[in-house]
């Protein structure tokens, strides 16, 4: 990928496509770059949920611990349009992760940190409302996806 | 209505719960077929289920099956011992007719056991492969290890130049895929040409779903093809066992154009 600064990749990004140029700067102020080697953990179901990433390259795979170890529920990939996020616990009390999530390959992505993110949100409605309906479109597909998971369609009935 | 009777040649197994059964003729030549078609199997004394074929329709070898064993008839067929003697009626219904999309972008989409009916399609399509634009597989399986056809899919991706794209819904050990729904792979798929084709095959529910999400990305609703596989008895139009309000789907199906089902498939009670 061309070298870019975070300002200038964000446009790009089917998740946040269509903000105009303000609202983009301001976001940006909240943003770094991180990257993840395969196995890395973005963070840990129970702590502080701080930040949201925007995925550049690479995959991540939202798990839960049980007694036998883990269990991947879902992954999340750079390349889906508009699904290439990870997390939304930033934005509820009392901001708390509810899953792992771990890199599955080489993982590059635009890290927000929350508390900036909310402040901007809280400051710019409008903003805050064009950031609420593209974190309510990854949410409903997240959820569209796991009940049609749960009829369990190949298992049963072909 | 008479079954010709063929031999079982040998089984594979493709896994926990799925086989596939070469089938040799007892007498006369190999049985001919459109990808898509289906034959009434038939185990003497225990009954008889439709069953899609899953082998090359160009090629003069054994005929193919890939079964799950779900229930009685299903059981017998895919466990029948090599030497075993089945009938067989057939092949029956409407195939892919793949090569309308020459020219063009292909987009396959399975589920589950609806890669088997599929599998004729793709190998029809790797045979002409330079006579289609894009050819794209987006499978979903219940789990990794229920994924069929293993050599296949990296075969085609590898060998014949068709992005094939594996989803399940639930991860294993060791699984760095994706997790997810099949339709979800909708979104993503490169199309380049204007003339596109899609066929589907899967649960209901599921073929439904990616209907939808095909004709939202430009294709044509009477080129996104579905393969309804709902009960059937005769497979030749007499008993009305498979009747879709007008539709008898062994015989104007079980490939039908989503133009002429989506009427029917949203109605829950048909
Ligand atoms: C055109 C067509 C093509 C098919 N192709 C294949 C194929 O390639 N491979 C394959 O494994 N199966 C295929 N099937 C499904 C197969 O015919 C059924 O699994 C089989 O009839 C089940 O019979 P059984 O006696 O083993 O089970 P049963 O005891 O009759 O039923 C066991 C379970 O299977 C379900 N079932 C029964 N009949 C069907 C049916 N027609 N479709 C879906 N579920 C059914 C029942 O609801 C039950 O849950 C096809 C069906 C059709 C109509
Ligand atoms: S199966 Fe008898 S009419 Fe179709």
């Amino acid at each position: 990928m061309v070298r870019m600064t975070i300002e200038q990749y964000l446009p790009h990004h089917p998740f946040l496509a269509g903000l105009d140029e303000d609202a983009l700067a301001l976001l940006a102020r909240c943003a770094t770059l991180v990257h993840f080697a395969p196995g890395e953990y973005l963070f840990r179901e129970g702590e502080p949920a701080d930040a949201f990433y925007v995925l550049r390259t690479g995959r991540v795979a939202l798990e839960t611990r049980l007694g036998t170890g883990s269990q991947v529920l879902d992954t999340a990939d750079a390349d889906d349009p508009g699904d290439g996020v990870v997390g939304w616990s930033w934005l509820v009390p009392p901001y708390r992760w509810t899953f792992d999530a771990r890199a599955v390959s080489e993982t590059s992505a635009v890290s927000f940190d929350g508390v900036c993110l909310r402040a901007r949100c809280e400051e710019d409605p409008v903003l805050g409302y064009a950031l609420m309906r593209r974190v309510v479109g990854v949410m409903s597909t997240r959820l569209h996806s796991a009940r049609v998971r749960l009829l369990d369609l190949y298992g049963g009935r072909p | 209505m008479v079954p010709r009777r063929f031999r079982v040649a040998s089984t594979r197994r493709d896994n926990h719960d799925t086989l596939t059964v070469q089938l040799e003729p007892c007498e006369g030549g190999p049985l001919a077929f459109a990808a898509g078609q289906f034959t009434m199997l038939q185990v003497f004394g225990v009954g008889e289920v439709p069953i899609s074929i899953s082998g090359d329709p160009r090629g003069s070898g054994p005929l193919q099956h890939t079964i799950r064993d779900v229930g009685s008839v299903s059981h017998a067929l895919a466990f029948a011992a090599p030497g075993q003697v089945l009938g067989v009626r057939g092949p029956y219904g409407t195939g892919w007719e793949v090569a309308d999309g020459k020219g063009g972008d292909v987009v396959l989409v399975a589920g589950g056991i609806g890669l088997a009916p599929l599998r004729p399609a793709l190998l029809e399509i790797c045979a002409e492969r330079d006579d289609y634009e894009r050819v794209s597989l987006l499978y979903g399986a219940r789990t990794p290890s229920d994924v069929l056809f293993a050599d296949d899919l990296r075969s085609w991706a590898e060998d014949h130049r068709i992005t094939v794209e594996v989803i399940v819904d639930r991860g294993e050990a060791g699984w760095t895929g994706r997790i997810g729904l099949v339709t979800q792979l909708i979104g993503k798929v490169a199309f380049g040409a204007d003339q596109r084709l899609a066929l589907v095959c899967g649960p209901e529910v599921m073929m439904r779903h990616s209907a939808v999400a095909l004709v939202a990305r430009g294709v044509e609703p009477q080129r996104v093809r579905l393969s309804m596989e709902r009960n059937m008895k005769c497979g030749v139009g007499l008993c009305g066992h498979c009747q879709l309000r007008e539709l008898f789907l062994c015989l104007d199906g079980p490939v039908l154009p989503f133009d002429r089902l989506e009427p029917l498939m949203s109605r829950a009670e048909l």
